[in-house]
């Protein structure tokens, strides 16, 4: 596979333009987007020759876009995510997207969303914190209404008091909807996330929505290498008529659920088939697991775990610091593994279970308060493994991460020196000892 | 073609319900039917859990006779009363999250678009005032200032009866309800003049005991909307639960409250008059022909 480097320009380079191509007489503004190559999802994501450019995040989600043959994207500025919703107007411009506008705020996007994806066609949004959560009714719908659509999370700090800075918190939310959730580390995580999101999110036993979490300004606003195939093919079309919850457009008959107003009686019945339609979204959720691996090379990646004193497991810009505090601790003749979770929905927990069998030291640092990620591992782990598990260091309201922190948390976790960082209530498993957690608690 | 999904399948006609036998053989798909025709043809809305007398029910019905392509229809509501009678037609319908009808038609209009290009898609909005004026408020005046290219209807029966009586924006200054223990203390929102403010090509009021008038706005309103813009129809669709109108005087009522205030009005934008004519052969619209002059002789 020949890997060449394409020198761009960051100020003069198309790509940072918001503006639609001008028409130069003769020429067809459209003209490229309709040279476009179908392939399949197997030759674009595991076989077409990539060449590497250096962009951002929210530039890695643009040229995402170009390949995945969106039919409707709908846009509402919200920093840090401002930036990519424009650039996808700049492809609706050039007629690589179809479908483009600047909705009212949130709730009306997050609804015409589920409207585009109602009538069969691919859809496309992006949003950060606080339009997380005020689009989030209609977000949480999306699983129960099994509407393929992919949606981009540029993590930002939920108010009060008013932030735009990143902070992951807004993911919590999203694990419990229903939907598959992949946190990007970087401008390639975005890059490779989105696109095979729009595949998995379409798999007819998987009919759900993908949401691509990064943390906000770390990915979207800094440069990466990004590794990406010609712009020249694009994945194939939604074919809503193969689908297997029939879409909305007067072709087919209506699903039940679709045609009748929520089940809302009150007997047992209803119960019963509300019941068994949660279970069926989330056994979706668990069928995807098989294109994650396909088409994405796992839900998590280990490096040097295997004989490792202590692992480190983080997701999101969080790994990207990990690694480099795995560097500081092997400098320090520290021998420390970095699991990185890409897919929080499905969760590795089978995964997590073998490669943690025989760990005595687990790291988790997050950019968020409240540690989602280190209750999935603790919950996903228990009774599978012996290992002492550090729920930090944390960072958040914007602020960033030294990678100091993480080594402190490595060392005092080998040593069984007290962390400075991390509260003894964080911490889980091994040989705590109880006491020095009662003593803790009535402390604080 | 989407006749095809009410038709029986080879071997299967004499194993279908009656009601679907009916449909298939009696129903308007592919037909032209008109509400004089009532009672000779087998509606898409027959049965329903509606309460007893409700003018709703007839408005919804009468609506769905009128639609001028019952094959090629999608209908899209929200939580309240009408949706109860909706999603028991033999019309798709799409039931979102609360007061989201009218993003959710925006994206599902304009999908429909994208896949079945000029072949006609006629996206409804029906859903009643709160759904409407109050917590879809923001969605239902952006969707009219886009000039996203459906229907909006509203059930207004002045007050959120689903959820048992209590007051919207759409009910009237003064009634006493719940959430409004000393009566309402502001005007009934104006929504007509906001859609014409925001654009709609055509804006019409109407109450349910005129089933020629209803079918004609909603003739129109449908027809206009494939192309020209948004339209918005209001119809006035009493609740005889809340306001306590005896069953057998809701019309009465309904002629009331016609007379009284909820007059026929009709907007029609010059673009949508043209379009009417033009595409649909509609005479009303012409210039009316200069009086003879009498004969002197």
């Amino acid at each position: 596979m020949s890997e060449t480097e394409v020198k761009t320009n960051p100020q003069g380079d198309p790509i940072t333009s918001v503006a639609a191509p001008k028409s130069t007489g003769k020429q067809d503004p459209h003209g490229e987007a309709k040279r476009q190559k179908i392939v399949t999802p197997e030759y674009m994501f595991l076989e077409a020759p990539r060449t590497k450019e250096f962009i951002t995040g929210s530039e890695a989600a643009k040229e995402a876009i170009r390949r995945s043959n969106v039919d409707l994207a709908i846009a509402y500025p919200i920093t840090p995510q401002s930036e990519t919703m424009q650039l996808v107007g700049v492809l609706y411009g050039e007629g690589y997207v179809k479908e483009y506008y600047r909705g009212e705020e949130e709730v009306g996007v997050m609804a015409a969303i589920a409207g585009g994806s109602r009538a069969g066609v691919r859809c496309y949004t992006a949003t950060a914190g606080p339009g997380t959560l005020r689009g989030l009714e209609g977000i949480a719908s999306w699983p129960g209404h099994r509407l393929p659509v992919v949606a981009m999370f540029t993590c930002r700090v939920v108010n009060a008091p008013l932030a735009i800075q990143p902070d992951n918190i807004e993911v919590a939310y999203l694990l419990n909807c229903g939907m598959i959730v992949f946190h990007a580390e970087n401008q390639q995580d975005m890059f490779d996330f989105t696109m095979a999101g729009f595949t998995i999110s379409e798999k007819n036993d998987v009919t759900l929505p993908v949401g691509v979490c990064c943390d906000g300004f770390f990915v979207t606003h800094a440069r990466g290498y990004v590794r990406m195939q010609d712009r020249g093919i694009k994945l194939p079309p939604r074919e809503a008529w193969r689908g297997a919850v029939p879409v909305l457009d007067a072709e087919n008959p209506p699903a039940r659920l679709s045609r009748d107003a929520p089940v809302q009686k009150s007997n047992f019945m209803a119960y019963n088939i509300h019941a068994v339609w949660q279970q069926e979204v989330w056994a979706a959720v668990e069928r995807s697991r098989k294109y994650i691996n396909k088409y994405m090379g796992g839900l998590l990646t280990a490096e040097n775990v295997d004989d490792a004193e202590a692992i480190i497991i983080a997701s999101g810009s969080a790994a990207a610091q990990s690694r480099e505090a795995v560097r500081l601790c092997k400098d320090k003749g520290l021998k420390v593994g970095l699991i990185k979770v890409r897919s929080l929905r499905p969760f590795p927990t089978k995964e997590l279970r073998e490669l943690c069998k025989n760990a005595k030291l687990i790291v988790v640092p997050e950019f968020n308060y409240v540690g989602w990620l280190a209750k999935e591992v603790a919950t996903a782990i228990y009774g599978y493994s012996k290992a002492k598990i550090i729920g930090g260091p944390r960072v958040y309201g914007g602020q960033s991460m030294p990678v100091e922190l993480i080594v402190d948390e490595v060392e005092s976790g080998l040593t069984g020196k007290k962390s400075t960082n991390v509260a003894m209530s964080q911490v889980m498993g091994g040989s705590i000892s109880q006491d020095e957690v009662a003593h803790f608690m009535r402390s604080i | 073609m989407s006749l095809d999904y009410v038709k029986f399948s080879n071997g299967f006609e004499k194993f279908m319900p009656k009601e679907y036998r009916d449909m298939v053989e009696h129903g308007p798909f592919g037909k032209k039917v008109s509400v004089s025709q009532v009672g000779s043809f087998k509606e898409v809305l027959e049965e329903h859990p509606m309460c007893a007398g409700c003018a709703m029910t007839l408005f919804i019905r009468l609506a769905m006779v009128a639609f001028p392509n019952p094959e090629d229809t999608i209908t899209v509501g929200t939580a309240g009363c009408g949706r109860l009678a909706i999603s028991q037609a033999a019309i798709p319908f799409v039931y979102g999250n609360y007061g989201d009808q009218n993003g959710v038609a925006s994206g599902l209009s304009r999908g429909l678009r994208l896949r079945f290009g000029d072949k006609p898609k006629d996206v409804v909005v029906m859903a009643g005032d709160g759904g409407t004026a109050d917590i879809g408020f923001q969605q239902v005046l952006h969707s009219w200032f886009r000039k996203e290219r459906f229907t909006t209807i509203m059930l207004d029966n002045e007050v959120y009866g689903n959820t048992g009586g209590q007051e919207s924006g759409m009910t009237n200054r003064g009634a006493v309800l719940k959430m409004a223990p000393l009566g309402k203390k502001f005007e009934k929102m104006d929504m007509v003049q906001m859609a014409k403010v925001a654009g709609c090509a055509y804006v019409a009021t109407v109450v349910p005991n005129n089933p020629r008038r209803v079918e004609s706005v909603i003739k129109k309103a449908v027809l206009i909307a494939r192309e020209v813009g948004s339209t918005y129809i209001q119809a006035y669709t009493s609740c005889n639960i809340e306001y306590a109108i005896p069953t057998d005087k809701v019309m009465e009522d309904a002629k009331t409250v016609e007379n009284d205030r909820y007059q026929f009005t009709e907007y029609v934008s010059e673009e949508a008059k043209q379009y009417l004519t033009e595409r649909y052969g509609y005479k009303e619209f012409l210039a009316k022909p200069a009086a003879a002059i009498p004969n002197k002789a």
